[in-house]
């Protein structure tokens, strides 16, 4: 599911000032990872205006714990209020939960032109999660100097949403971010 | 904002790093000038109305159970925050710690949400939200977390197979809280499965690796197994909140869960080589009754006693 398929772009009364409200929105930028924008990173759920003319933004936490949600509150407030829409309302979806599947193309190679490594896809589980002990093994390439010769270091980075890795060509570390 | 000069002449309020943000003003939006109210509530625009047929009064008190256990394992984790072993240790269980303050909050926002009685009362004015009422300004005996997350640390190989044996029950819980009747925890759920998936291996990798390290790190996490077991029975007790909410498809009677998790842990001491441990249960009605161990009472002052002296407080 992409933020395309869910974003409100139904022609009618109103409908350029919606468009033109899901381009300010859509361009605000994470916090903690600002080469993305909320969209590239699937946290932008919704634009739409509801019956009493008040533009409705729905976002999504990536964790439970993320810190940059107020920011992003903020931030959304903020740069739709300085584009003309004074009437806002920033409201938190929590289902389904966020999945690092919903990074779009553009946000990975993003992601990729930055030094980080995109998410492969997440794994869905039906019945009880399995406990893995040993070390997930993934194909992560070198976003420094493309080798797969990588390595995890720790499945716990500089924020909740990645893995830190090191390439064993380049001997430089970078950060994967985590399927979830 | 030049960089040239001295910015302050011009706006009192300026000063020498402005020229560093590139002109965004949006990069004090956080906590300052746009410091909506709404803007700090985990739930803000989430419905929180309580389904009909459900018992709020129950349901807040479950939330409350559920919070209080993510809150304290929390405040614990969070203490080896700059004195991990190593870099990478600090950072996975600073991790770790903000997940389950994540779920703390959106517990605790959910529980007062259902029933706004359970809430302190704070002098008139107070911009302290909810959340943070439930989580400063209750006294020990409201706390309703199990005893397993109450005593400190201790060493590394204590902390992992404390994390071990509390994330093997809680994701066991959340799992099928992920069908829950009250939508809310039911969401709450499914993000907390994800994050507990990873601090879950997290531990168990390390409860290995100990266990087949030196004689010393081997010792050390027989002895924490030990230490801890008798805090294991507590876990699969039901309450009677914990039993009605099961029966109104809201919540889990932990009950059930004891032969799944045995068998995780056994997965995991068995690749460990270690022996199930032979320790009798602690006694007493526990901690979702109120009733909990010496280490809660110190362990509270310290997470509330700046909070409580500042009931006004802005943060």
């Amino acid at each position: 599911m992409t933020v395309t398929t869910l974003l409100d772009r139904t022609a009618g009364p109103g409908s350029t000032d919606l468009a033109r409200a899901t381009r300010v929105a859509e361009a605000v930028t994470d916090p903690e990872m600002p080469m993305l924008t909320l969209r590239n990173l699937g946290v932008l759920r919704n634009v739409v205006f509801d019956e009493d003319g008040q533009l409705v933004v729905t976002i999504t936490p990536t964790y439970s714990g993320c810190p940059a949600m107020a920011t992003m509150r903020d931030d959304l407030t903020y740069r739709l209020r300085q584009a003309g829409f004074d009437d806002v309302s920033v409201r938190t979806v929590l289902e389904p939960a966020w999945s690092s599947d919903w990074i779009t193309a553009e946000g990975r190679r993003k992601l990729a032109e930055h030094g980080m490594s995109p998410p492969g896809p997440a794994t869905h589980h039906t019945g009880p999660v399995p406990l893995t002990l040993v070390m997930p093994r993934r194909q992560v390439i070198c976003p420094q100097c493309g080798s797969d010769n990588t390595e995890l270091s720790s499945e716990f980075g500089a924020t909740a949403c990645k893995a830190l890795y090191r390439c064993v060509d380049c001997r430089e570390p970078f950060d994967h971010v985590k399927e979830i | 904002m030049t960089i040239d000069g001295n910015p302050a002449a011009a706006d009192p309020h300026a000063s020498v790093y402005d020229g560093l943000l590139g002109g965004d003003e949006s990069h004090w939006a956080f906590g300052t000038a746009l410091h909506d109210l709404q803007s700090d509530d985990p739930l803000a625009g989430v419905d929180t109305a309580v389904a009909r047929g459900i018992d709020h009064v129950a349901l807040a008190a479950y939330c409350l159970m559920l919070g209080d256990d993510a809150l304290i394992m929390s405040q614990q984790l969070s203490q080896w925050c700059a004195k991990a072993p190593d870099l990478e240790e600090d950072i996975a269980l600073s991790n770790t710690a903000l997940d389950l303050l994540g779920q703390a909050r959106l517990l605790l926002a959910r529980a007062a949400a259902a029933d706004p009685q359970l809430v302190p009362t704070l002098p008139e004015g107070s911009p302290v939200p909810a959340e943070d009422a439930l989580a400063f300004f209750r006294d020990e005996v409201d706390f309703r977390n199990v005893r397993l997350v109450e005593p400190g640390n201790g060493d590394f190989a204590s902390t992992m197979v404390r994390l071990l044996v509390f994330t093997v029950w809680r994701l066991a819980i959340f799992e099928r809280l992920t069908d829950s009747h009250d939508r809310v925890l039911a969401a709450v759920a499914a993000k907390g499965v994800k994050e507990m998936t990873y601090h879950r291996d997290y531990a168990a990798r390390w409860v290995v690796t100990l266990a087949q390290g030196t004689d010393e790190s081997h010792r050390r996490t027989v002895a924490a197994l030990t230490g801890w077991w008798p805090l294991l029975d507590e876990l699969f007790e039901t309450h009677p909140v914990e039993r009605a909410m099961a029966d109104s498809h809201v919540g889990v009677d932990p009950s059930g869960l004891r032969a799944e998790c045995e068998a995780v842990l056994d997965a995991v001491l068995a690749a460990s080589r270690l022996e199930h441990p032979d320790a009798s249960s602690m006694t007493g009605s526990g901690g979702r009754a109120g009733t909990h161990t010496d280490a809660m009472g110190p362990l509270l002052a310290e997470l509330q006693s700046v909070a409580r002296a500042h009931p006004m407080g802005l943060w």
